[in-house]
């Protein structure tokens, strides 16, 4: 569809959406719809979806699921992830719509849910939180998500509260024909919780265009420690425009690493607030592309408060055609006194075709701020490579031995151990060019 | 064993190696002097097959083999073995994968099954505590950080793991202290048997008194200009390397 025809589609199937959505959500689509009107998917900022044509992005003839129809399949079922060892609290949200696992043993006053059911279960929080931290006044993709989302991921770990076993959500486009989900999750962790989130993008359809468009906010309280994860192993034929919008408070520490294995053409707009004094974040990611495949990782790390430290690292391994885009936006504002804001973006192109664009873009606004940052674009290290070999190691295996070393602090970024190993696992048989996907998890077979 | 054949060698279009013959017997110690530039790494180089070289003239057979026809892996596991002048650091690779892969990819090649995991597990064992080499740095990525004396040992443990038939030893005393020369030298000495040989490039008549060559060659601008014994050794740390040169310029 094109800009306008979403224009009359919103007004035709308005009163749909809002019949099958909440009333929380829709007091945000009158304005989220004026703004997507007033921007469509254009900007004047040049960095803004720099390599993606988000015009022709949307207009495939995708079908919406505005009634909210349940997949006609129960995920809970039909797969099942076998990460060994991880022993999650496994959720799946099918395209648009959370899907209840109807059982639950979460420990007590943790909510885990979709946003739908939020809205029943505990509106005072979800009408706290959704939307809060989404600036769409200059963003028609944010504007679009809240003018036509309906469902997503709700989460809520009160205070005090330590989830040690990882919470899993994982997403999956699926459809015959060409399908847009646009949904919205909110994680809420209130003052001295902990916890640890996996996500894994998946599409079970190689040929069918999928175009997700999902927003992520996660509000972090005081002395919280949170880990996010995201793994992305799907098809050429999906886009998957993601937005994380992490929101620290004091003190508080988390960890957010996005890994892209097997894609199509994927944004991920990652925004962290530092909101507090002595708050942590460790941003990590990494992309492994071969053949046509895009990634592109847009992050801004805003320093608003003193003493706050932030390390981003991000990776990109490309073969074949593939192009990655890395976007570092740090901002130190006047009063982040005692700042301490580190970025690096190594990458490696393989073959003549393989693109990489990196820019850094560093926004200082005091003097007692600790700040680096580095990009590099190169090959693999010669000297290595011909040490490896004359031990006897084959080039090619000496090749992937130098590309899994490259990755290796990016995985050391992941604190859950069996999700380390598998992890670790998949980018090796990626690297070897075989079984991209997650062995074992049906979803990928 | 090696028979090298008027070998030419360049890099960058620049003509390094001219001519050098050298003919190696198993069983043999062969140590390769000559002043800074005159091109014994380029010959170490060029006998691992390192891609920069260019081999214009001449012919390296090994063991019947034209080691020219292989690649530096081939090479390897056909037995020829390069402790670097200048290891190379190779972050986030362990020296446990790297070995454990370097042994097993060399097995391959000669048909045999891989070591199992506790297999190598007591080979790396056994020949760390040949070479007195710190378990820390094994559990490290590949010479990442370690001292010039470190990294020295290590290529002599990696020698020991690998057993090769012929290892050229390219400096490997400078850098080591006296304790570490003596056991690097007399790892070198306990690996010597019948049937290997091995090429030392030093520029310390000391390396010497520990392993004892049988020849001593002089490479100068390219080709080796004069053999001897253990003496000419010696004499070379006496005189320096200007009687040489002297001596050249008379003939
Ligand atoms: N990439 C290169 N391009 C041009 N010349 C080179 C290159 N690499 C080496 N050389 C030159 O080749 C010559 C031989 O170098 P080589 O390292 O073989 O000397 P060497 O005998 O090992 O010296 P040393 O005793 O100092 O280790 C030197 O003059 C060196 O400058
Ligand atoms: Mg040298």
């Amino acid at each position: 569809m094109k800009n306008n025809q979403f224009l009359s589609f919103f007004e035709e199937y308005k009163s749909q959406i809002e019949k099958n959505s909440n009333a929380i959500l829709n007091s945000f689509r009158d304005e989220a719809f004026r703004a997507f009107s007033r921007l469509g998917f254009s900007s004047k900022d040049a960095d803004y979806y720099r390599f993606i044509d988000l015009p022709t992005l949307f207009n495939a003839d995708y079908g919406v699921n505005v009634n909210c129809l349940q997949p006609t399949f129960n995920p809970y079922q039909k797969f099942h992830c076998d990460v060994p060892g991880i022993n999650s609290w496994l959720y799946y949200v099918v395209n648009d719509i959370f899907v209840d696992p109807l059982t639950s043993d979460l420990p007590e006053g943790v909510i885990i849910c979709g946003l739908k059911q939020a809205a029943e279960r505990c509106p005072e929080l979800l009408k706290q939180y959704y939307g809060k931290s989404v600036k769409m006044e200059n963003d028609g993709v944010l504007a679009f998500n809240m003018s036509f989302a309906q469902d997503g991921f709700f989460m809520y770990i009160p205070e005090g509260v330590v989830v040690e076993k990882p919470i899993q959500l994982v997403n999956i486009l699926t459809g015959n024909r060409p399908l847009l989900a646009t949904t919205h999750n909110v994680i809420i962790l209130e003052k001295g919780a902990k916890a640890n989130l996996v996500v894994c993008d998946h599409s079970l359809d190689k040929h069918v265009d999928l175009l997700a468009n999902r927003i992520t906010e996660v509000f972090v309280a005081e002395g919280v420690e949170y880990d996010h994860y995201k793994v992305e192993s799907t098809t050429p034929s999906t886009k998957n425009i993601s937005t994380l919008l992490m929101n620290q408070a004091e003190k508080s520490s988390v960890v957010t690493n996005i890994i892209t294995l097997h894609n199509g053409i994927t944004r991920n707009n990652i925004e962290v607030n530092l909101c507090g004094e002595d708050a942590k974040t460790t941003l990590s990611g990494m992309f492994i592309g071969g053949e046509n495949q895009y990634s592109d990782n847009a992050t801004s790390i805003s320093h608003y408060a003193p003493r706050c430290t932030s390390k981003e690292l991000f990776k990109y391994i490309l073969e074949d055609n593939s192009k990655g885009n890395f976007l570092g936006r740090i901002h130190v504002a006047e009063g982040a006194l005692k700042t301490e804001a580190y970025q690096t973006n190594r990458n490696i192109c393989l073959t003549k075709n393989a693109r990489m664009y990196t820019k850094p873009q560093l926004e200082i606004y005091n003097d007692d701020v600790k700040c680096s940052h580095g990009a590099t674009v190169g090959q693999l290290d010669d000297n290595a490579m011909f040490y490896m070999r004359s031990r006897g190691i084959p080039e090619k295996e000496a090749r992937l031995l130098l590309m899994s070393a490259f990755a290796t602090d990016v995985l050391d970024n992941i604190r859950i151990e069996s999700l380390k190993d598998r992890i670790r696992l998949l980018v090796d048989k990626r690297l070897r060019g075989n079984g991209s996907h997650c062995e074992g998890c049906v979803i990928c077979k | 064993m090696l028979e090298i054949r008027d070998l030419h060698a360049e890099i960058n279009g620049k003509e390094i190696l001219k001519g050098v013959n050298l003919t190696i017997n198993k069983g043999e110690v062969h140590a390769l002097m000559g002043p800074n530039g005159a091109g014994k790494s380029t010959l170490s180089s060029v006998l691992t097959g390192h891609p920069a070289y260019k081999v214009t003239k001449g012919t390296i057979f090994f063991n019947g083999k034209d080691l020219l026809q292989l690649t530096p892996e081939e090479r390897a596991s056909e037995g020829v073995f390069l402790s670097f002048q200048y290891p190379v650091e190779i972050p986030g690779v362990s020296m446990v994968n790297f070995m454990r892969t370097a042994i097993n990819e060399q097995r391959k090649y000669r048909g045999e099954v891989p070591l199992s995991a506790s297999d190598f597990l007591r080979l790396m064992r056994e020949k760390k505590e040949f070479v007195e080499m710190d378990s820390k740095l094994t559990n490290r990525s590949v010479n990442e950080g370690f001292s010039g004396g470190e990294k020295k040992r290590n290529e002599i443990f990696q020698m020991a793991m690998l057993e090769p038939k012929l290892s050229i030893l390219d400096e490997t005393d400078s850098g080591l202290d006296i304790d570490a020369l003596r056991i690097v030298a007399s790892g070198v000495n306990k690996l010597k048997t019948k049937e290997n040989a091995s090429i030392v490039i030093t520029h310390y008549q000391r390396l010497l008194d520990y392993i004892v060559p049988d020849y001593v060659h002089i490479l100068f601008n390219g080709k080796i200009v004069k053999t001897g014994t253990k003496e000419l050794a010696l004499e070379l740390e006496e005189k320096g390397y200007d009687w040489i040169k002297k001596e050249l310029v008379i003939e």
